[in-house]
This record gives C-alpha cells, structure tokens and sequence, in this order.
C-alpha cells in the first residue's frame, strides 16, 4: 500500500516538474522571436563567410557552439587565416568580449540559487541573451530558472543553426534581405525604452550614451568599447559618492532636527 | 596554420569569452557576500549598458557620407513611436525593421 501511495506521489512530482518546465518554455519563446530573425540571418551571414573564406561547415558550426559570440566569431575568421598568435588571441578575444564582465555584474543577484542551469546560463550569455533575460518581466507563477535556461538554449539554437546552414549554403543563396540586421538594433532600442520607463533616475542611460558615442568619435569604431566601459565605471563610481556624500548630508541634517526634536520634548 | 593550430586559436577565443562570462560570478561568489560597490554597479550599471548596446549596433554608420545615417535614424524614430503607441515589444520591433528595409532597399539604393 504505503510504496504504491508512494510511487503515485512520485509520479506527482514528475508530472508538476514537466508542467514547470514547460510553462516556462512557453513563456520564454515569444521573448525570443526577435533574435530567431536576427540571429538566423546573421548566424547564416557569418556561415557563409567562412565558407567563402574557404573553411568547412564544420568550423561555424563548432565555432557557434564554444565561443557563441557574434562579432568575436567574425575576427576569428581573419584570425584563422592569419600567422599563429596563440597569446594574441587570447587577449584579443578577452578585450572584444570583455563588455561580458558587466553583464556578469548586473546578473550576479540573479542567477543565485539556480543549481545546475547556472553554469549553461553563464556560459551561453551573449548580448542578446543577457538584454532579454535581464529585462523579461517573469509572470511570479513562472520558474524564473527555466524561463532563463530556455531563452538561453533557443537563442544558441537559433545561431548555431543559422551559422551551420550558412556554412553548407555557401554563396548559393542571393540576399533580398538587406537591412534584416536592424531587427537587433531594434531590439536593443525597445529593451532600452522599458528600462528607462522602469527607471525615475536616467543618469546610468546618459552616461552610457554620451560615453559610447564620445569614445567612438575619439577611438573609432574598432577600438571604442574598452574606453567606453572604463569611463561609464569611473562615472558612475563618481556619481555614487556624491549621491552618499548629499544622502549623508540629508540624514546629518535630519538627526540634527531630531535631536533638537528630543531637546525640545525634553 | 595546420589543424593544430587552427584548434587551439578556436580554444583561445573560447578562453577569452568565458573569462568575460565566468570572472565576475567566480570573484563574487554566492558564499561570500557581494561587496556594496558591486551591488551598486550590479543595479546601476544595465542602463548604461542598453545605451551602449545601441551606440555598438549603429557603429559602422557613416553620417558625413550618402545616406548619412538617414536610414537608421528614421527606422529608430520608427521603432520608439510604435512602442509608445502599441507598447508591444515584438509590434515595435518588427514595425522599425520592416521600416528599415524598405528604407534600404527602396529609398535609399
């Protein structure tokens, strides 16, 4: 009897996990038709440069799945057909990718507690990933971990499938989709507009822009997302100590009042 | 570069990426408490990175030559007014990239 209640109950909890995991799938894939266009059609834009670069399917397709990093798997391509710089590389890829580190810092609340996900989560995290999970407004009776994991798995999905199929496409495909890469650019303009809504204080968006667009015009568009991240650090370090310098003021005026309050009880 | 070395350039860019990902959630582990500066970065830091996702996505455009960044400003004013309008996140977006493409394709050749 007890071990047939038992196992009934087991079948529970089997069937509750499933009914988790799959809400959160359904939840999560509307969050992610954006980047399946963007990410199918740049994904097969990068499979098709290599092929003409002259490298096999095989190489976007591993290289999709490892790195999974856009703009990073591009320079890699010059990198592969240039003279073997294995220290080089890595510094490389370290400072084109190192806008990462900021997401890391924004996600670090986050992803606490999420067990075994946490390393996938961690390790699939590109831009686009980040800027959807980040900003998704999780229904409260939705698995925020599963809604994570699954935006995180169909958006590598759709790159590596994208950038697999242009690398056995090749040249053969004619493009009419010009400009179909704005749908990114899009993206990060809508996520953008709910953040600042969310938000009363904008200074973190001013300084983030006029940062980028001041160190693009100075450094040039290679070369200006480290400068940009060591200037939105260094003010936004600086805005902190004069809000807790006003924020001690405030409180200093207010128990000066209080204790003249107490005097004046007294 | 033969194979090998194909190989580990591949591992190199891989290293590179996951160094990015990995090193905060390793410096500030869940046993240790998050020090305030990096709590305060944590929650601060997200608006600033939507504004330089954006200034990253239009880099390559060229506002002193044809067709001087036109294209792109249009499909973004686009985009902002379809939110404003709709707030449909999947309605703004597909609006200002549809936009954008008939832009490209059509108006400014």
């Amino acid at each position: 009897m007890d071990s047939s209640r038992d196992s009934n109950k087991s079948i529970n909890k089997k069937s509750d996990k499933k009914n988790v995991i799959s809400k959160a799938l359904v939840c999560a894939f509307p969050h992610t038709i954006p980047i399946l266009a963007g990410f199918l059609f740049l994904g097969m834009a990068y499979g098709i440069y290599m092929n003409v670069s002259g490298f096999s399917f095989v190489y976007p397709m591993i290289m999709s799945v490892v790195i999974f990093g856009g703009s990073l798997e591009f320079v890699t391509v010059s990198m592969l057909l240039s003279a073997f710089a294995p220290i080089q590389t890595l510094l490389m890829a370290f400072m084109i990718q190192a806008r990462h580190l900021f997401y890391g810092i924004a996600m670090l609340d986050k992803f606490k507690n999420m067990g075994w996900k946490k390393f996938y989560l961690i390790y699939a995290m590109c831009d686009e990933t980040f800027s959807v999970n980040y900003s998704a407004e999780i229904p409260e009776d939705v698995d925020r971990g599963w809604f994570y994991f699954w935006v995180t798995l169909f958006n590598q999905i759709y790159w590596v499938g994208g950038a697999t199929f242009g690398g056995l496409l090749g040249n053969l495909i004619t493009f009419d989709t010009k400009g179909l890469d704005f749908v990114m650019t899009a993206m990060f303009v809508v996520i953008f507009m709910e953040q600042w809504s969310k938000e009363k204080n904008h200074m973190s968006e001013l300084i983030g822009m006029i940062a980028s667009v001041a160190c693009l015009l100075i450094f040039g568009a290679d070369n200006f997302l480290i400068p940009t991240m060591v200037v939105i650090v260094v003010m936004l370090t600086m805005l902190r100590k004069y809000d807790e310098k006003r924020a001690l003021k405030e409180s200093g005026n207010d128990t000066i009042k209080e204790d003249l309050k107490e005097d004046a009880v007294q | 570069m033969t194979i090998t070395q194909q190989i580990i350039t591949i591992a190199m860019c891989t290293l590179g990426t996951m160094a990015t990902r990995f090193l905060p959630f390793m410096i500030f582990n869940e046993k240790r408490t998050t020090p305030k500066y990096i709590t305060y970065l944590g929650k601060v830091l997200p608006g600033a990175i939507f504004s330089m996702l954006i200034v990253y996505c239009l880099k390559n455009v060229n506002v002193t030559s044809y067709s001087y960044g036109l294209p792109e400003l249009i499909a973004i004013i686009v985009t902002v007014l379809l939110h404003k309008w709709k707030k449909q996140m999947l309605v703004s977006i597909a609006g200002g990239t549809i936009c954008y493409m008939l832009l490209v394709q059509l108006v400014f050749r």
